[in-house]
């Protein structure tokens, strides 16, 4: 949103690097981590225990280690269903001009397929498509909902 | 749809070149509006009945749409007709000037009309009271369904004649029309009179459209369809009808507009998660590509010769806006101020960059030189975004969306002008919610 925030959402997820490294608990408000999302209020399943979305920080589409370890789980599943292909929807908060985030969602569902492709899953199967703004799963204006509609979602497309 | 360009006569009945005594300064904001008696038309006696006009009101409906234009300016302040001196018909052969001083009037439009034979005549006056003297006069013929329209075009001569500058009645916007809750919304393309009326839609609804733009030479628009949910950037003809997508990109394209001669596209195309500019020449459609970078570069604008573009880039880390040669050499940030900035879009004037700012959760519109000084924001909001200029490059048009509750009630999307000294904010009326608002040329020009 803002420099400062962004600046401020740095300086969190240090801090909360620096606590986690000496006493493995995290500065957390609810369910955030910074401003990403962590709760699963909105999240839906691939099969059981294989979380269909990640959510991102404000302008960002860097993945983070919750994100990862869902995506691990996401290919894990892929590679057990060999003919499933996915489409990867890239999704964006409300607080940006439109263009650009059409711009930013394609770039996270790509974040999310170029992850789960280092993890063997081939490209070919794996579709992206941006709506940026368009589709808000959360259609209040708050920062919660904003974290939660910071997302990239796997989809089943056969 | 219907065609566009009706037939339409104009000739100057005479041209009097004589010194005025009044003008409109146009260069700041006005506080001080200029006093305008607009006299209802006079309809001719000899006119008969032509099907779907009110020939009996025509006078009074296009003097009408004249004093709506002028009051929406913010330069002028139409005079209530009650306060009248002079019948239409005699004021239109001879104002008395002193009468007309008396109600504070400084300029007067009169007029008369004819509906005949299938045809719309009409003339009309425009008189500087303090100088006693005529100023321009011109006369029409047209089709009787054409009637708006005249109203629009005598307008835009009052106001160039009074102000020094091309007016931007006789235009139309393009925007998405928007409905339904704020999680499922159905959009469509729509069209309308800058003032509001004739709306149509262009497209059902079926899929997702966004951003369209009107070529500044001709009917043609593109935008951006979710068609078949591949998002592509469309050409659309809106006197056929038919619609074709630009180029053959194996992914995203998007963020498109006219070069200013209207024969090249310029949008962003997504490969890989990376977006950037590329053209696409309509005539021999050749793609070339203008940006080379692994950062987001998107909403591109040519400048009016089409020697430049302006773009915004998140290279820096967040989004700021850039100026480039056409070829995409000689890149150089313009934006260091503090918050982050998007969509430029370059006058028609060529003189400023109209723009969207972000900063502390706030939105504003604004407009910098070229090069990026003398930022001047005109307006903050909640959200608001996607500036687009009137032809003679006065007046923005853009979009504003409301904070929405827990369950996206008091959600709302809106289309509100501008003018560029900062004054004369307004609402645009829609018949539903609209973004995306994009001004068309003058279309008797």
């Amino acid at each position: 949103m803002t420099f400062n925030k962004n600046l401020k959402n740095i300086f969190l997820v240090v801090f909360t690097t620096l606590i986690l490294s000496a006493c493995s608990t995290a500065k957390k408000s609810g369910d955030m981590d910074g401003d990403v999302y962590t709760g699963k209020e909105t999240v839906k399943y691939l099969a059981s225990g294989v979380p269909d979305r990640v959510f991102f920080a404000t302008n960002k589409s860097s993945l983070t280690t919750a994100s990862r370890a869902t995506l691990r789980k996401q290919a894990t599943y892929l590679r057990k269903n060999k003919k499933l292909n996915v489409t990867i929807e890239g999704h964006a908060d409300e607080r940006g001009t439109r263009e650009y985030n059409l711009a930013l969602g394609e770039r996270r569902a790509n974040a999310a397929k170029d992850y789960l492709m280092t993890y063997g899953i081939s490209g070919k199967r794996i579709s992206t498509i941006s709506y940026g703004k368009e589709k808000p799963v959360n259609p209040a204006s708050s920062t919660l909902a904003w974290s939660q509609n910071r997302r990239s979602v796997t989809v089943k497309v056969n | 749809m219907k065609k566009f360009f009706l037939a339409l006569t104009i000739y100057f009945i005479s041209i009097n070149s004589t010194y005025a005594l009044i003008e409109v300064d146009i260069t700041r904001g006005n506080l001080d509006p200029l006093p305008i008696a607009v006299s209802p038309l006079h309809v001719d006696i000899k006119s008969v009945e032509h099907e779907g006009i009110k020939v009996k009101e025509l006078g009074n409906n296009i003097s009408s749409i004249i004093e709506k234009n002028f009051k929406n300016t913010g330069l002028f302040n139409p005079l209530k007709k009650e306060a009248f001196v002079q019948k239409p018909d005699i004021a239109h052969l001879k104002p008395r000037f002193e009468d007309w001083r008396l109600i504070k009037a400084q300029a007067l439009v009169t007029g008369k009309l004819l509906v005949k034979d299938g045809k719309l005549k009409v003339e009309f006056r425009l008189w500087d009271l303090t100088a006693a003297k005529e100023m321009t006069a011109l006369a029409f013929t047209t089709t009787p369904s054409n009637w708006r329209r005249v109203a629009h075009i005598i307008s835009d001569k009052i106001y160039e004649r009074l102000t020094g500058e091309e007016g931007y009645f006789d235009t139309r916007i393009i925007y998405v029309s928007e409905k339904g809750p704020k999680s499922e919304r159905v959009k469509k393309l729509a069209i309308m009179d800058q003032d509001g009326a004739n709306t149509k839609y262009l497209t059902l609804g079926n899929e997702l459209v966004l951003t369209p733009r009107f070529n500044p030479t001709n009917q043609m628009i593109t935008y951006l369809s979710y068609f078949r949910n591949m998002p592509r950037v469309y050409l659309l003809d809106i006197e056929t009808g038919r619609q074709e997508v630009v180029g053959n990109f194996p992914g995203m394209t998007f963020a498109p507009r006219f070069s200013p001669d209207g024969k090249k596209i310029i949008m962003s195309f997504a490969e890989d998660g990376n977006s950037d500019i590329y053209t696409m020449d309509l005539e021999t459609r050749v793609v070339e590509r203008i940006t080379n970078h692994s950062s987001i570069d998107t909403s591109p604008s040519f400048s009016p010769d089409g020697k430049y573009i302006a773009f915004n880039s998140d290279r820096s880390g967040l989004q700021q806006l850039y100026v480039m040669r056409s070829d995409g050499s000689n890149v150089k940030r313009i934006t260091f101020g503090k918050g982050i900035y998007g969509t430029p879009v370059w006058s028609p004037r060529g003189d400023l960059i109209a723009f969207t700012k972000m900063r502390k959760g706030r939105f504003y519109i604004g407009v910098m030189r070229t090069d990026g000084s003398g930022e001047r924001l005109l307006t903050e909001n909640y959200y608001q975004e996607a500036p687009s200029w009137s032809p003679n490059g006065r007046v923005l048009v853009f979009y504003r969306e409301t904070k929405a509750g827990s369950k996206g009630e008091g959600f709302s999307a809106t289309l509100w002008s501008i003018d560029i000294t900062g004054y004369n904010e307004r609402k645009l009326m829609t018949k539903t919610d609209a973004s995306d608002p994009s001004w068309s040329s003058l279309l008797s020009k």
